[in-house]
């Protein structure tokens, strides 16, 4: 018969904070940006079609970073959650605040009940009707939740972004300015170029007609801001 | 997601992958929420509701017009003569019912949601005709209902991204499904619709010209049926009017149905001016 030898819960936990770290360390980044008309949200992603960042519902968007599949996993619970929630009562009893709070329960009972706990770090931004009524969450590996405001960097340069961003961040950006300050604090953190092509942005933007305010930007006008 | 996580799948014989389908979901759920889901007991009369009443389709050069009166009847009472009865479903597509009000409005719902859910979990838009037989299978989950007298019976159009053409679908009670080719109408007024149309439909109308034609058929089958609602510039009634095109679907705005209603008006006055003009 064998038995598990004594790990103190302090150990298991400092364990599984490290794996997941580890995991999440290599990844690329993501930066969420307040601008004028809304939040951007910039990556870098050699690939069209693997979103990083995607639309959870009207006002409410997602980005993740860490292993593609455990996010991919979170953003299809997300979506599944906004619209069954929207049905059954009202399409603006959806919020931001509420997905954010169920993402950071599901996180932490995984951390601690599952055998290796999630590689990934994740945002959840919703826009307002003016920009004092923006929301940013982010949601770590083991739940923690913090509200964010102006910019936010998750993944692997989340600490070097941050500061270059808080450095630069001025209230009421444009679009253009967003963007290629996002995109220069990204490739500085990278030490290298990124090339638009390379550049994943997508926005919710206020001023969108209709109810959806999701919107990707193309590679043609991400390298157009960017010039 | 405070429950159990979603996938993964039970077993080998699961297909893998997410389902991207909020009807199932909504099944797993909430199955009461689904229209149609519910059986009750046949009514030893039928149910009164309101009914919503003409709506037609029309293919042009280039797309696709949905159009319905604004009238909803309860018997022989107006229930309502402000009713929408046309709907986008999507960027892409539009929906127009007549039948049992309160039932249609509930179909149209969750079909937008169903296809909104189908694009964000797989990250594209279900082809036109995914979205077409989609309906025909929320129809025919609605036939119980549709034998207790609660009929829904939906006209959808919609521009066909792969084929670059506008397309135009009927449904019956049972969730049959045909393509028309040219136009259709349902509903009580649906044949005067249909008559008034097929004198004015021909093939390679422009958009304007659909509008107006959409219009005309309409105001016929409020002339011949007592249950569609004409067009009453007084109370600034007008009908609902959707055009469908490689760039989206658009709400015909008021002033372009009065002045389609003034011409097909003024043309029956045997007014010079407007006769012939457009037709």
């Amino acid at each position: 018969m064998s038995f598990m030898p004594y790990v103190p819960p302090e150990q298991l936990m400092k364990d599984r904070s490290e794996y997941a770290q580890k995991g999440i360390a290599r990844g690329k980044s993501v930066v969420g940006l307040e601008y004028a008309d809304g939040i951007l949200f910039l990556a870098e992603n050699p690939s069209a079609t693997l979103h990083k960042i995607s639309e959870i519902y009207d006002r409410i968007a997602f980005a993740g970073v860490g292993k593609y599949s455990e996010f991919e996993e979170l953003r299809i619970s997300g979506v599944r959650l906004a619209d069954l929630r929207g049905y059954s009562y009202g399409r603006e009893d959806v919020t931001a605040r509420e997905l954010a709070n169920a993402y950071s329960q599901a996180l932490s009972a995984i951390f601690t009940q599952q055998m290796k706990p999630y590689e990934v770090e994740i945002l959840v931004g919703e826009v307002g009707e003016d920009p004092g009524r923006n929301a940013i969450y982010r949601i770590k590996f083991d739940g923690s939740i913090t509200d964010e405001h102006g910019s936010v960097a998750i993944g692997g340069h989340a600490e070097t972004l941050t500061t270059k961003l808080t450095e630069a961040y001025a209230e009421g950006w444009d679009l253009a300015t967003a963007v290629r300050s996002g995109v220069e604090a990204l490739s500085a953190a990278e030490d290298r170029e990124i090339p638009p092509r390379d550049v994943e942005a997508a926005v919710l933007d206020r001023t969108r007609r209709g109810r959806r305010k999701f919107r990707r930007l193309p590679d043609d006008e991400v390298a157009r801001l960017l010039a | 997601m405070t429950g159990p996580r979603p996938s993964p799948p039970g077993g080998p014989a699961d297909p893998i992958g997410p389902n991207p389908s909020f009807i199932d979901l909504l099944r797993a759920a909430n199955p009461a929420a689904i229209p149609g889901g519910v059986s009750v007991p046949p009514p030893p009369a039928a149910v009164p509701a309101p009914h919503g009443t003409t709506v037609l389709g029309m293919k042009f050069q280039g797309g696709v017009v949905m159009a319905g009166d604004r009238r909803a009847t309860e018997g022989y009472a107006i229930a309502d003569d402000r009713m929408e009865k046309v709907f986008p479903a999507d960027d892409y597509s539009a929906i127009a019912i007549a039948g049992a009000a309160g039932q249609a409005v509930e179909i149209v719902k969750l079909f937008q949601l169903e296809l909104e859910h189908y694009e964000k979990i797989t990250g594209s838009r279900l082809s036109l005709e995914g979205k077409a037989n989609r309906l025909a299978q929320m129809i025919r989950g609605n036939f119980p209902m549709a034998l207790q007298g609660l009929v829904v019976v939906p006209l959808f159009g919609g521009f066909d991204e792969h084929r670059g053409q506008g397309r135009l679908f009927y449904y019956d009670a049972t969730g049959g499904r045909w393509e028309e080719e040219d136009y259709h109408a349902t509903g009580s007024g649906g044949r005067a619709a249909k008559g008034s149309m097929k004198k004015r439909w021909r093939p390679g109308m422009s958009r304007d010209e659909a509008v107006r034609v959409a219009v005309e058929a309409l105001i016929d089958a409020s002339e011949e049926d007592a249950a569609t609602g004409g067009v009453d510039p007084a109370r600034g009634i007008y009908p609902t009017v959707h055009v469908i095109t490689a760039d989206g679907v658009e709400d015909v705005e008021e002033p372009e149905l009065r002045a389609a209603y003034d011409a097909v008006m003024a043309e029956r006055r045997g007014d010079g001016s407007a006769r012939g003009e457009t037709l």
